[in-house]
Parts: C-alpha cells; structure tokens; sequence
C-alpha cells in the first residue's frame, strides 16, 4: 500500500479515532491481501506510517455483496458494474473471508 | 498523405551491477547506510535472462501467446537453446553495453580503469556500429577513481563484483548533475541509441536518411534550472549517426511511446518530415523496483534489464501498414480517471466516431507488463486486467454476451511479456510481432494503447492515456 495513503489514512484514524473509521478497498489480488494487513496489523513491507502500527481498522471491498447492495442501481451500473465483469468476484470474497477467519 | 510503420525493433540490456541504482534499492542503500558496492546476490546471469521466456518473446523469437503454454515460474523454465538475437530484437550484455555507456558520455563523466578494459562490443553489429569514429576513450588511473569514489563525488561501477571505474557527478550543488541522475540519463541515451542502431541495422536504412527523432525516454534531463528540459532525442540521433534529424522528445508518463507514433505518424502525413523516428531508451530507476517482494517469496531479481524500442515511419507505404490517425484516442481532462473512463475514451470513443466495434480490432496491445514481476508485488496482472476492461465494454456495447468474454480475450489479447520499464511496456512492444504478422497475412488490425500515471508527479490527479489503430 503507497505511502501517501498509509498517512492519509493513519492521520483520519488520528483525527476521528479508528473505532469510528472503516476502510472500502477497490484492487484486487495480492494487492488487496497487503492493504488489509497494513490496515489492520501494520504494514508488512516496515517502509511507510503504518510500520508497527496496528489500527485493526474494519476492511471491505466495494464489491462484496453486503457492500455494493447499499450503492443505488444506477449509480452501480455507471460505476461498478464493468469493474463486476473485469475483476474475479468469488476470489476476492473467498480471499477476504480466509483473511477474516485468519484475524 | 498518410505515414506507414515500417520498421520496429525491441532491445534488452542485461545490467545486473547497475540493479544496485535502481530507486528502490538505492533508498534502501541509503537508509541502511549500506555501501553503494553492496548488492543482491540472487541476480541472473546473461544466460538465464536470454533463456527467460518473456525476454525471447520481448525481442520477437517467441510469439507472445505461446507464454501461456510456458510452464510457471518462467524462471525456473528457460527457453533451451534461447538466442540473444532475433528477427527484430537483440539482448547485450553488461560489459558490451558498458562500452555504449562510454561511448555516449561527451564530458567524462563514465571513468573506467585502465587496468580493467571492457571487451567492447564484439557479436553485436548494432552496438558496434555506435562505436564507429568515436575518439579512443580516456584510461583512469585506479586511485583517481577510489579516490573519487571515497571523496563522495562518484559513484563505482562494478563489471561481476569487480570495480572497473566509476561515474561522477558534474557539479557539487546542482541535484541534477548528480552522479546517479546523470548515470540514468546517460543509460537511458546509450539504451536509447542501441534501440536506433538495431532498427536502422535491422532494417538496412542509413541513419544519414533519417529526418527526425521522437524520444519517449523517462528521465528528466536537465540543469538545475530546467530540471527534465529534455531534448535526449537530439543526443541520441547524434549517437546513432542520425546526423541529418532534428529531435524533440515527447512525455507523458508510460502513454508517451503512443503518443510519440501519433506525433510522428502526424508530422509525416502533414508532409513536415518524410520519415521518423520513434525512440525509447531505458529506465535505469526501475531497476530491482519490486525486487525485496520478489526476494521475501523466493524469487530472484527480476527487473534486472533495461529496455529500449525504436520505429520507423515514413511516407513510403512500402510493404508497412498505415498509422490510422482517424482512430487515435485521447482522454480529455474532464474525463473520469477511472480504468473505466479511461477505455472508453481511449477504446470504445474513437472507434464508434469511426463506425467501428470494438472487436473489429484484431489484437489490442495494451500495457504488456510481465506478470511474474507484477504478481508478487500486489500489482495484479496489468494486462489480463485491462484486456477485461477491453472485453467488459464489448459487453456493454451489446457487441458480445458476457459468458463470451474469456473468448474476446483470448482471441483479442496477449500475455504481458514487458520488462516493468515504465514507458517500455506501453502496448509499442508488439509493434514487432504485428509488422511480421502483418506482411505474412495474419493480422490486419492492431490498436496500440497505453495509459499514464499523472499524479505521481503530483501535479494533477489524473491519469492519461493515448491509443492509435494500425492496419494493413
């Protein structure tokens, strides 16, 4: 996860408190596995504002169900609903549920 | 009138002692306070980077498709009997290169140790013709350049481990005349010129014919008081003995190779210069970029090449295929950034203004980063991820049902094949594979695209993109 965002977001948790903070992710894949560590546990890679910080922050992915059931039908279709066709939805729930059961 | 591609030809330069200078390893140099003389030890010799596969498809002896038969990791399964040559491409060595880097330095910032001369450039007609009527270069003693090197001013170059010289900064408070900054500059110009040179070879083509030089190069060449004022096109032409072409290089993150086709294809059919140049040296910055994620999973050093692409348009239809400057895209400022906005305005908007479908297109080469080096990096696969988005439009457009998109895919698409060196994997690599294709009859249609990343420069959060047709 870049730097820049690390510090953008260690500095709302900073200002808001993280138990009043979640996070909604877009990427997939091996990125989407290494945001949530550094969201949650600390970055992994020890380079940038979240080294050593565990913010234990809720995290989610746009395209989940449970998410995306709160976007309105057409903003879906205008915004999300190509990204539904070009990323591998079953990987990213299966991915986030074996990350969850993981703590 | 109309411009024609005549030619392309991919370069790779092994530089495994130049991996230590890639921005992420030096940051870790420094923070680690770790000498300049220390480097990985899982780099890959000249061998296993001809063998890899992704590198033999890179310089055209490999179809690009053909990867997805190749087992995984393409590492681990090197290409037998793998040549550094090819139809349209080539891979020097480190130490022949060296001499390139030599050769392109006018101010005696490259000093080599008299006692550790470099073999030259034997085997690569490309590479030699570049050294034709260079002055014999200067010898350094030894202590000079340890002397250099201690006193800060200098940064060492190895040749497997050894120390045979060094580069030194030309000003002590100037950033940019910094010893690496100008170590970047002069590899992206040496790399460059080899890309030129094995075009204008390649092709038979004298380098007195050429009218004009486009660079699409990455590095910000400059003094403190123009810091990127540019121009490497002009240096590299004068290089490649290009002695009757003016030059001017084009940015915009990794769109601008596309952008430069649109410029010189554009300059042509206006009847401004009869043929140009396309010109794209390396990015020595991206050296061992993602190499602590490749190392932590067991990997070796992959980004451990630079790049270099060079093509030849010219008014002469020959036997090339037309750069259709009909079906160019652009995306305007007030687009969405998005990968979404981004395809329709480079993909699904100049096509339909041309009364065509998205799979009218035969292939799409979109930005072809090899995947192997994306992957561990939480990268994602750059290529399989936008030939979705290429396929999803099609969907919208009621061009195909959406259970037919791995087929649109398949038939549209590539795996990436591209060394992750910026602007060197922007869609311009299959250039090569689409002229050969082209005069055997096998394909007749290929859109070029390639999207940049404005905001890393902080100057605006968009992101950029340029697309152009090219058809038999």
């Amino acid at each position: 996860m870049d730097l820049e965002n690390q510090a953008a977001i260690k500095s709302i948790a900073d200002e808001v408190g993280s138990e009043n903070l979640m996070v909604v992710l877009g990427m997939p894949g091996e990125g989407l596995r290494l945001a949530v560590e550094t969201l949650t546990t600390g970055d992994p890679s020890w380079a940038g504002p979240l080294a050593g910080v565990s913010l234990g922050l809720p995290v989610f992915h746009i395209l989940e169900e449970k998410v995306r059931a709160q976007v309105p039908e057409d903003l879906y279709a205008d915004k999300l609903l190509m990204m539904e066709m070009v990323l591998d939805l079953e990987q990213i729930e299966s991915d986030l549920a074996s990350m969850r059961a993981a703590g | 009138m109309t411009a024609y591609l005549r030619a392309a030809a991919n370069v790779l330069v092994h530089v495994p002692d130049l991996v230590r200078y890639g921005s992420k390893p030096w940051r870790e140099a420094v923070r680690k306070e770790h000498a300049p003389g220390d480097s990985f030890n899982d780099l890959r010799s000249f061998d296993e980077i001809v063998g890899y596969p992704p590198n033999q498809a890179f310089i055209g002896n490999l179809p690009p498709e053909k990867l997805s038969g190749i087992p995984t990791p393409w590492y681990e399964n090197s290409l037998a009997g793998a040549s550094p040559e090819s139809q349209f491409g080539e891979i020097l060595p480190q130490d022949a290169f060296y001499a390139l880097l030599e050769a392109a330095d006018q101010f005696g910032l490259i000093m080599f140790d008299e006692e550790r001369r470099l073999p030259g450039v034997m085997g690569s007609e490309s590479a030699a013709a570049l050294l034709e009527g260079q002055k014999n270069s200067k010898d350094y003693k030894q202590e000079d350049i340890i002397e250099r090197i201690e006193r800060g001013e200098a940064l060492p170059l190895f040749q497997e481990g050894g120390l045979i010289g060094c580069v030194r900064r030309d000003h002590d408070a100037d950033e940019s005349l910094d010893a690496r900054i100008l170590l970047e500059n002069l590899a992206a110009k040496a790399s460059g010129a080899y890309a030129l040179s094995r075009l204008l070879v390649g092709e038979g083509i004298a380098p007195e014919q050429v009218d004009y030089v486009i660079s699409c190069s990455e590095e910000a060449v400059g003094d403190r008081y123009n810091r990127g004022g540019g121009n490497l096109a002009k240096a590299i032409a004068e290089m490649a003995g290009c002695a009757n072409a003016a030059g001017v290089d084009v940015k915009s993150f990794c769109a601008a190779p596309v952008y430069a086709l649109v410029h010189a294809a554009a300059l042509i059919q206006a009847g401004v210069v009869e043929n140009a140049v396309v010109v794209g040296g390396g990015s020595m910055a991206k050296l061992g970029m993602k190499a602590y994620f490749h190392l932590a999973k067991g990997m070796p050093v992959l980004e451990d090449v630079l790049g270099g692409v060079a093509f030849f348009l010219t008014k002469n239809s020959d036997d090339g295929p037309r750069v259709n400057l009909k079906i160019a895209g652009r995306h305007a400022s007030g687009k969405p950034s998005t990968p979404q906005g981004l395809a329709e305005a480079l993909v699904r908007d100049p096509l339909a203004r041309a009364g065509r479908k998205i799979s009218s297109v035969d292939k799409y080469a979109v930005e072809l980063h090899n995947p192997e080096i994306m992957l561990p990096a939480g990268a994602g696969d750059v290529a399989a991820a936008n030939y979705r988005m290429l396929a999803a439009l099609a969907v919208m457009g009621g061009e195909i049902a959406r259970e037919e998109i791995p087929d649109f895919i398949e038939a549209h698409g590539m795996p990436g094949f591209a060394p992750t060196q910026g602007h060197i994997p922007a869609g311009v690599p299959f250039l090569g594979h689409a002229l050969e294709r082209m005069r055997a009859g096998s394909l007749a249609s290929t859109m070029i695209l390639a999207k940049g990343s404005l905001f890393l420069g902080r100057m605006s959060q968009q992101a950029d993109g340029a697309s152009v047709l090219i058809e038999v």
